[in-house]
């Protein structure tokens, strides 16, 4: 291991690395636990120039209640999860075929198309933009949840691809080979043989996925306008004009918009970090 | 019975069965993303080289868009686009910050102590969040009156300090705040780097006398070259792609001093003063161009791998 293991270092050397510990978590996350602070305090205490002293009394109830029943918050909240559970669903199943296909089959064109996957995936949005706003108007699905779940499914795709080939290529050939010998229809190996062995793929994925298009703000912005559509990322604009000046508020929605992302990391984890190393990194 | 009515179309597709299930299985991802991916970009290109309103007739105008945009010939180069070239470069530059970064995180976290696991995750923490709130969060951290950073730097005597209302510093204010994210990513990336470290290499190292800054550079980073090149990868895809923060915290301002050209192709397009898609096509296409570059040189790379593998 390195660096050298702390239990091997001396008593004094352990108990600074300890003490060390939660103060530099302290720094790194300061700016949030300043926004956490924010949001339980009560209006009077911004009104009266108290910022960073301790809250004179605790509002976090009031507060969050607020966010949750007077403002346009839950709505933005489902929208968030009609958009992101669709597209994670439809990007794995894509992806995995298209994983299947090129990790087992040597055909022409294999490296080809898959390096098309991988780059499509590292282009800029900008140059979708245009475009894609424009096919979509055309289909009748500006501003609906349906036109931003069919861009993302395809734009994920390519990233999903990426993973599940090579994921699929690291999985034994001999077994798919058994199975051929077994005389199993192909379809049949990729139901049922291949995807049972897929399943940390498409947990990893799943989580990662989950992530990305909750928190896009983007597309959001480029293909919906209103509370009918829109993400919480982009309705948490709204919801900043509507509270303007009101940081204990405006603190408060910000944490409801990004806890689901972070609820899923904490549950997930290991998948989690599984996929951010797109399985290159073992 | 219905294997015995079709013998001859189910022999057919059962002979090139291997040669065509692939084809169909990778038919409906194609699909989708040559719609709305592969085929977008052209029409990109395409409508760079017209006026656009987004609505009417398109107008060829040849390369004209390009030329007001560079300033190609008598013109000026824009100045909007000018300032915005020279913010990604700050972008690009500033956001590698995030890989040495990381890895010093990395380092200073790879311990086997009590609760460690929980502060690897705590200190992951920030990648979680969407930008959005990440921008959110430092826009109020720099306050001028009500920000956590000034009540700081009040304690240490320093005078209150504008960070984002200021033309010379808000650029830099925003890329602060997206290297936080960045540098939490760059950390995951070398926590799993480092747990796949070669233990019998570190201690014949050792044994040869090798320790810290040596053994780091000679023993430890050669094994982590895998995620040091994820982490490059994607430190240079998120600083080109740096939209959110920007939109969030200054939205291009002060002054149009924090634009870069994701931001400003976004403005040209799509902004209230009229949408202008043709020039911020052309916008998008320069970008894509500066990323095809590094694009390219990734799959350079990985077909290199792949054809070691092979």
């Amino acid at each position: 291991m390195f660096p050298t293991p702390i239990a091997k270092r001396s008593r004094r050397w352990q108990l600074t690395y300890q003490a060390v510990l939660p103060f530099a978590l302290i720094l790194w996350l300061l700016p949030l636990i300043a926004v956490a602070m924010f949001s339980i305090k009560p209006a009077a205490d911004f009104a009266n120039g108290n910022y960073w002293g301790w809250p004179s009394s605790f509002e976090g109830f009031a507060n969050y209640g607020k966010v949750f029943f007077e403002s346009n918050m839950p709505r933005y909240l489902m929208n968030s999860v009609f958009i992101t559970v669709p597209t994670v669903l439809g990007a794995i199943a894509l992806s995995s075929m298209a994983g299947f296909a090129l990790g087992i089959y040597r055909f022409k064109g294999n490296l080809l198309i898959f390096f098309m996957f991988i780059a499509g995936n590292f282009v800029p949005f900008q140059i979708l933009m245009v475009p894609v706003r424009d096919l979509t108007i055309n289909l009748g699905m500006y501003d609906t949840i349906g036109g931003l779940v069919l861009f993302h499914i395809a734009f994920q795709t390519g990233f999903c691809t990426l993973f599940m080939r090579n994921f699929i290529r690291a999985l034994p050939f001999p077994l798919i080979e058994a199975a051929r010998v077994e005389g199993v229809a192909e379809w049949r190996i990729f139901f049922y043989v291949v995807l049972p062995l897929m399943k940390p793929a498409l947990a990893a994925l799943a989580v990662l996925i989950f992530t990305f298009i909750w928190n896009d703000y983007f597309w959001a912005v480029v293909l919906t306008q209103g509370p009918s559509a829109q993400p919480v990322t982009a309705g948490i604009t709204e919801f900043n004009s509507q509270f303007r000046a009101a940081y204990h508020l405006m603190s408060a929605g910000s944490i409801v918009a990004a806890l689901p992302p972070v609820a899923m990391f904490f549950l997930m984890q290991k998948h989690f970090i599984a996929g951010l190393t797109l399985g290159a990194v073992k | 019975m219905s294997s015995t009515t079709t013998p001859a179309t189910r022999s057919w597709y059962k002979r090139n069965e291997i040669a065509i299930t692939p084809w169909l299985f990778l038919l409906p991802a194609m699909l989708f993303f040559a719609v709305y991916v592969i085929i977008p970009i052209g029409q990109s290109v395409s409508i760079s080289f017209h006026e656009w309103d987004g609505l009417g007739e398109k107008t060829y105008v040849g390369t004209a868009n390009y030329e007001r945009l560079l300033g190609i010939g008598e013109q000026k180069m824009d100045r909007k686009f000018e300032t915005s070239f020279w913010n990604n470069l700050k972008w690009l530059l500033l956001y590698m910050l995030a890989v040495p970064a990381g890895l010093f995180i990395a380092l200073f976290l790879n311990q086997t102590v009590r609760g460690i696991r929980l502060y690897k995750s705590l200190f992951f923490f920030p990648f979680v969040i969407s930008q959005v709130v990440v921008g959110l969060v430092f826009s109020w951290f720099y306050l001028p009156r009500e920000g956590l950073l000034n009540a700081i730097l009040a304690l240490f005597g320093s005078g209150p300090v504008n960070i984002l209302g200021d033309p010379t510093m808000a650029t830099y204010g925003i890329i602060a705040a997206g290297l936080w994210p960045q540098t939490a990513y760059c950390m995951i990336l070398y926590l799993t780097g480092l747990n796949a470290v070669d233990p019998e290499q570190i201690e014949a190292a050792r044994l040869d006398g090798a320790k810290g800054r040596k053994m780091l550079w000679y023993i430890i980073l050669p094994q982590l070259k895998p995620a040091t090149f994820i982490a490059f990868v994607v430190t240079i895809i998120g600083a080109l792609r740096s939209f959110d923060l920007i939109s969030v915290m200054t939205n291009g301002g002060p002054f149009g001093s924090t634009r870069v050209l994701s931001f400003y192709m976004f403005e040209e397009s799509l902004s209230e003063f009229g949408f202008r898609m043709g020039y911020g096509s052309a916008i998008a296409v320069i970008l894509f161009l500066i990323m095809l570059g590094f694009i390219a040189y990734f799959l350079y790379s990985m077909w290199r791998d792949e054809r070691g593998v092979h």
